[in-house]
């Protein structure tokens, strides 16, 4: 069994002091891959929240998953097509696959144009507002990974 | 003037459409906007947005152009010189929109439209260099392009530019920002699919600078270039930066062969 051992802590950022805020300072969790194939323990120690995760899924501004997949969310009217469709994707993948493809893709296809949702380097030029930050929390890369785990094939 | 640069403008306009009555049904259909794989933009257009570019008339870039004529006659600068002056009728830039950005050897890198008008400005008419993203400078960089609209693209990366053609590429295919994607993987990977509710074309520079509906207004190749940057949270570079114009050489060169559409019509 391979195990590998990625991500580290973000360094805090050399900052004026009175500007620090709580998601700079916040440490990444460290996680374990297993087998190449899946992070098998959720990020926070507990299960995340599905209805919090559809939201984020939705949400241009964070997870906007809808940017390049079709999924079972009717009420929005543009779906993207760049990525599979995520229907079923509940029965299709374990939690512990779907983590690592939330997390970060490139370690499942390096040449994926999947984001890394939980990710601070190894990034080329981010904007100084995102820099040093990922995209999804630890907290709501479980709830986006709760809410695909309820997308079950009929 | 007006309406001189007007004539000349449906004439060039009518015989756009009409060279491309061809064989296949792509060609039938997109007539010249489809060279082999490459597509302009407006091949991915809505019909509405393509008839807005078909009508100079309907154009709301043409107000810039317009205004752009009359600057040509004008003397402005220390050398009390006008565009006309040296340049003669606007006509005589016929094929410059084809071929820019150049090696230019006095600088020893690349030179696009903007910086050869801007060079002409500070150089020989002793005036002040117009501000990248102004009304004056992408009104006359547009005239001048409008002087090739139909003409086929022709850039050049032979030479001196070949080092520079490289550098753009490598631009093209490095991921970047906090969503790590490269120019390729919406342009080249993706071209042709919804990216949520937009649909990716290959990113054709053959357009600019070109009005677009979001903006409400005109804008640069540089102005797009920085909204894709930022679109995946990324640094922008500065319009007119030796980065952004070895990439326009790169996608420019990608465009040889799609015809000059200045000043194009898009979302
Ligand atoms: C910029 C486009 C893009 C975005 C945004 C994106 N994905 Fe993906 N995703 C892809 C592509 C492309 C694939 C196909 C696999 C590959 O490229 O390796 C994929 C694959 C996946 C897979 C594997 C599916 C399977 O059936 O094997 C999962 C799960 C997934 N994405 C979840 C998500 C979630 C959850 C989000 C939002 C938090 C998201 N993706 C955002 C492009 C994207
Ligand atoms: C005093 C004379 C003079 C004036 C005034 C002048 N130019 Fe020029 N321009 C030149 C010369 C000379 C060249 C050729 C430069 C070279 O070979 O390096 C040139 C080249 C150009 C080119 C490149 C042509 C090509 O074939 O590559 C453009 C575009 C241009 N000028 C636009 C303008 C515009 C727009 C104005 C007015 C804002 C202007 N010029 C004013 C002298 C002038
Ligand atoms: C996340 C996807 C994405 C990335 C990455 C991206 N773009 Fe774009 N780009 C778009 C979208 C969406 C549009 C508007 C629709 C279209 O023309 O594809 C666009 C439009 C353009 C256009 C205007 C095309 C026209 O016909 O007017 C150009 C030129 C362009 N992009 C170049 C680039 C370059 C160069 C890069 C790399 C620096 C880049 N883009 C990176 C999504 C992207």
């Amino acid at each position: 069994m391979i195990t590998r051992i990625i991500a580290s802590l973000a360094a805090l950022s050399v900052s004026l002091g009175f500007c620090i805020t709580a998601a700079l300072a916040e440490e990444m969790v460290a996680y374990k891959v297993v087998d190449d194939i899946e992070i098998q323990d959720s990020l926070t120690g507990k299960p995340g929240d599905p209805a919090q995760g559809r939201k984020l899924a939705i949400d241009r501004k964070l997870g906007n998953c809808l940017a390049c997949h079709s999924l079972p969310i009717p009420e929005q009217q543009f779906h993207g097509e760049t990525g599979p469709d995520l229907a079923g994707v509940g029965s299709r993948l374990t939690p512990g696959e779907i983590r690592l493809r939330v997390v970060n893709p490139k370690l499942v296809n390096p040449d994926t144009m999947m984001p890394a949702f939980y990710r601070v380097t190894g990034l080329n030029r981010v904007m100084k507002d995102f820099a040093g930050k990922p995209i999804l929390t630890a907290e709501q890369v479980e709830d986006v990974v709760a809410y695909l785990m309820t997308l079950k094939e009929d | 003037m007006r309406r001189l640069v007007l004539a000349l403008l449906c004439g060039s306009a009518v015989s756009l459409a009409f060279a491309g009555v061809a064989v296949t049904d792509d060609a039938a259909q997109w007539g010249p906007y489809k060279v082999g794989d490459k597509r302009s933009g407006y091949t991915f257009a809505q019909p509405e947005t393509r008839a807005i570019q078909e009508d100079d008339f309907e154009n709301p870039a043409f107000l810039l152009v317009d205004a752009a004529a009359e600057l040509w006659e004008t003397a402005e600068g220390e050398a009390g010189k006008s565009c006309a002056d040296c340049h003669e009728d606007v006509e005589s830039m016929k094929g410059v929109g084809t071929r820019y950005p150049i090696y230019f050897e006095p600088w020893g890198k690349l030179m696009n439209v903007e910086q050869r008008i801007n060079q002409c400005r500070v150089d020989n008419m002793k005036a002040e260099p117009w501000k990248y993203e102004s009304d004056a400078l992408l009104g006359m960089t547009m005239l001048v392009k409008l002087q090739s609209r139909g003409m086929p693209m022709e850039v050049s990366i032979d030479g001196p530019a070949a080092p520079f053609y490289e550098k753009g590429k490598a631009f093209y295919e490095e991921r970047r920002g906090q969503l790590d994607m490269a120019c390729a993987h919406c342009h080249v990977d993706n071209a042709g699919t919804m990216l949520r509710a937009n649909l990716l074309t290959q990113g054709q520079p053959n357009g600019f600078p070109t009005y677009r509906l979001k903006w409400q207004k005109a804008g640069s190749l540089h102005r797009r270039l920085r909204g894709c940057n930022k679109q995946v949270r990324a640094k922008p570079f500065k319009a007119g930066s030796d980065e952004y114009v070895n990439l326009e050489l790169y996608i420019s060169h990608r465009a040889n062969g799609l015809p000059v559409e200045t000043p194009a019509v898009r979302n």
